[in-house]
């Protein structure tokens, strides 16, 4: 048998189903390269091999009896802002130290119901806060990809960093993801790798640690665009748990894949055409359209005329909701506790050593723009924004464009430490393309497009209407069948 | 608008973070960066424009008023530093 960790989850479907190999074989294989090179990558903050070969059992036994469930057997990642029970949920923060909640997930529990194996809790930037990695507790994680002809540790992008790493490094199948900016997309599009970020409401919020309650969606990130559609019918599901959840039924995406674009209506904004944007991604946008226009798709040039100030928009909204979400770390009923005599001190101790310097920033401008005197002229001014913002899409829409063909990110993967010096602005620029589907509520789906000229992937974003993923599915597909798929260099191994 | 380094060590207060003299300092640039790359919001005109409140336009929903969960304050407790008969323990707040 040739090596178990390279197969898509579709893939393991068809595998398990022949009987080629059991769970426990594939389930040991991936433990085994978690084992051999997670310390290349440092993807992994934790490992469950007992849970893991325990659910695998159990997908062999299924599988003998033929009670077969959706993802029978398929060895997930999971990003380390889900709670899952009894096992490492920090969100990658000091500050949740020897955190093990007593409850699970609604997202993991419908994976754990469909049959997946969970390989262990994954890393990604403090509270899902950055663009590259770097601001985790547990370290930065290294891409698999390198620049051609440098050795040069590589950033898999972020938040979800360790997903995307872990994914395209085949440390899991699959992995999921949470996008509150651009923290599934980005990612993806940094590592080769597919994401989607569903419509808000879509999956349920429960147990997933908060950051922006307005903006946080679950979603995976994947091989394969099949891949994506089948993890996404698995986690999303309304729950009485989260009221911003919707009861609205799940499609079967993975019916959407290979569905005809013939007539479909795809529109190219023209202010994601930003300043300093590298060539090569003026030339892989310009592919894509013609990879869906080939498939019988119509292109229509549009006008997002708010896009510019979705970003800044965005540094007011998600700032101010993570400054009232994370308060609850007061070193009282979980985490870390640095102990003084006097509770006012305590709390600004425990807080000031568990949180990193970027966690910081962003509760310090929330707790800014919240204060008396400047919500009307930063918080307000700014949800008056996001209406614009929405309202851009939903003209688009209304004029009977079905989804919007984008760059998914300004650049590819840069180096680790590049950014150290630069200021925090510039770092935030690299979910410029992203953070408006994230404002407006809306479904995005990253798919590799292509290489740069260093050889580094580079991904296009499809925008769809709320709760029309399956779009998204269809025409993802559609790219992913003319740009093929993208590998990095084995050289871990 | 911009801050000064006052302003920062008031916020951090509010914010219950500690903050050194240096810290405070280094904050104070990079919040004014953040504050100067969102000034471009007042370029936009957004006279009777209704402030987004849901992205997704449903009704919040509702439930009965009634105790659906707990009964397990070992768990409830479990993850804290510092317990006492299922009571968190804090230093003295009350004199």
């Amino acid at each position: 048998m040739s090596d178990l960790t390279e197969l898509t989850v579709s893939e393991i479907r068809d595998g398990l189903a022949a009987k080629d190999f059991s769970a426990v074989e594939l389930t040991d294989a991936y433990l085994k390269a978690i084992d051999a090179f997670n310390g290349r990558f440092n993807a992994y903050v934790a490992v469950t091999p007992e849970q893991a070969r325990d659910m695998a059992i159990a997908s062999d036994a299924r599988i003998a009896t033929g009670e077969v469930r959706p993802l029978e057997g398929v060895p997930v990642g999971v990003k380390d802002l889900y709670c899952t029970k009894g096992v490492h949920s920090q969100a990658a923060s000091h500050i949740l130290d020897g955190f093990k909640p007593p409850y699970e997930s609604t997202v993991t529990a419908n994976l754990w119901n469909d049959g997946a194996v969970m390989l262990g809790k994954l890393n990604m930037d403090e509270f899902a806060m950055g663009s590259s990695n770097e601001t985790s507790y547990y370290g930065p994680v290294v891409s698999p990809w390198k620049s051609r002809g440098s050795n040069a540790d590589l950033v898999p992008g972020g938040s979800s960093g360790g997903s995307a790493a872990a994914v395209a490094a085949n440390l899991c199948a699959a992995a999921t993801a949470t996008d509150t900016g651009g923290s599934i997309r980005q990612p993806a599009s940094l590592t080769g790798t597919v994401g989607i970020k569903p419509t808000y409401g879509r999956c349920s919020r429960r147990g997933i640690v908060a950051f922006a309650s307005s903006l946080d969606q679950a979603g995976p990130i994947t091989h394969t665009v099949r891949d994506a559609a089948m993890m996404l019918k698995s986690m999303a599901s309304v729950d009485a748990r989260d009221t911003t959840s919707v009861d609205i039924d799940v499609p079967d995406y993975e019916a959407a894949i290979g569905q005809s674009v013939k007539g479909m209506k795809i529109g190219i904004p023209k202010e994601y055409r930003v300043e300093g944007m590298p060539d090569e991604i003026e030339t892989l946008w310009g592919k894509g359209r013609d990879w869906l226009k080939d498939a019988g798709a119509e292109i229509v040039d549009i006008s997002l005329p708010h896009t510019k100030y979705a970003l800044a928009a965005y540094y007011i909204v998600a700032p101010a909701e993570a400054s009232s979400n994370l308060a609850r770390y007061d070193g009282v009923r979980y985490g870390l506790r640095v102990p003084s005599d006097e509770i006012i001190e305590q709390y600004e101790k425990t807080r000031s050593a568990g949180f990193g310097a970027e966690v910081k920033r962003r509760i310090l401008i929330g707790t800014y723009v919240l204060s008396a005197g400047y919500y009307d002229a930063y918080y307000l001014k700014a949800q008056k924004v996001r209406t614009l913002i929405k309202k851009d899409f939903e003209d688009v829409f209304d004029a009977g464009v079905d989804a919007i063909l984008a760059p998914a990110t300004p650049s590819a993967a840069f180096a680790v430490g590049a950014m150290d010096n630069a200021s925090p602005v510039e770092m935030y620029l690299q979910d410029i393309f992203t953070v408006t589907v994230n404002m407006a509520g809306l479904p995005g789906i990253s798919v590799p497009g292509g290489l740069d000229a260093s050889g580094l992937p580079l991904g296009l974003q499809l925008i769809g209407r709320p709760f029309d993923e399956a779009t998204l599915f269809r025409a993802g597909q559609v790219i992913e069948d003319a740009a093929g798929r993208f590998r990095p260099q084995k050289w871990w191994a | 608008m911009s801050v000064d380094t006052a302003t920062v060590k008031r916020v951090a207060h509010l914010a219950r973070i500690a903050v050194t003299e240096e810290e405070a300092e280094k904050m104070t640039g990079e919040l004014n960066a953040i504050l100067g790359f969102v000034e471009q919001l007042d370029e936009v005109d957004v006279a009777g424009v209704e402030p987004m409140t849901s992205v997704v336009a449903v009704t919040m929903k509702k439930r009965a008023d009634g105790v659906t969960d707990g009964g397990y304050p070992d768990d409830v407790v479990g993850n804290a530093p510092e317990t006492e008969d299922h009571f968190f323990v804090v230093p003295k707040v009350v004199e």
